[in-house]
């Protein structure tokens, strides 16, 4: 069986899910489930305006690759999509899309949670955030938790 | 040797740059070698890689830990740690 190769962008306008879903399915019957995880920007209870998403273009592309070969490879996937917006992004838009595709849910949902758990610890993305008081904007920090939920992985 | 500097986030804006090309003394050998050489060239360096142990490092954009060697590097991506998704 051909090892799949995943689809990955980054992108500064968005995406569509229900095109991204198709193009990983359409025109095959020997999926049989599909986990989409699609991240957003939120408003922090109105304190935030925008964020601003940086990346190093090209090692991005690389790193979320390898990410989804990673998962394609340990949970046997059919397909997978990594995408990536950068530049500005408001509360209530869309920031991330991770979808995998599997025989049977268990894989799916494995992947899909293991793309996003090492995207956001190894993808070269940066966060900044810009306040809707005005106040100079400042970059999100690491978090500890975040290398845990790596780290279950292992 | 002559290595192509690129610098990302908090790290980018502290020393004013987005990259630079960069002559190093053959005692830098390592990451961890280049980031304290990078400190003594300027105070925004200084202030930038102030605490090295949560810089993240990258040579020709793969990920790479501190005590790897620089030799063949021909772009070194220095950024704090990741916060996508």
């Amino acid at each position: 069986m051909n090892v799949p190769s995943p689809t990955i962008r980054v992108q500064a306008h968005d995406f569509d899910l229900q095109a991204e879903v198709d193009a990983l399915s359409g025109g095959r019957t020997d999926i049989g489930a599909i986990v989409s995880f699609v991240g957003l920007c939120r408003s922090e209870q109105g304190k935030l305006s925008a964020l601003e998403l940086e990346h190093y273009p090209g090692m991005a592309e690389m790193e979320m690759k390898r990410i989804a070969d990673l998962a394609i490879e340990r949970f046997s996937l059919m397909g997978a999509t990594a995408i990536h917006r950068h530049g500005r992004i408001e509360p209530g838009q869309n920031i991330v899309l991770v979808i995998a595709a599997a025989p049977h849910r268990q894989a799916a949902f494995d992947g899909a949670n293991f793309i996003m758990d090492y995207l956001k610890t190894s993808a070269p993305f940066w966060k900044k955030e810009h306040a809707t008081d005005g106040t100079a904007g400042a970059w999100i920090e690491a978090k500890g938790i975040d290398d845990q939920a790596k780290n279950k992985w292992d | 040797m002559k290595v192509n500097l690129i610098y990302f986030a908090w790290v980018r804006e502290r020393i004013g740059k987005t990259e630079e090309e960069i002559e190093l003394p053959e005692s830098v050998v390592t990451v961890g070698d280049l980031l304290n050489h990078l400190k003594g060239i300027g105070e925004v360096y200084e202030a930038a890689l102030e605490f090295p142990d949560v810089i993240r490092v990258a040579i020709n954009q793969e990920h790479v830990e501190h005590d790897e060697a620089i030799a063949g590097a021909r772009e070194i991506g220095i950024f704090p740690p990741m916060t996508g998704g």
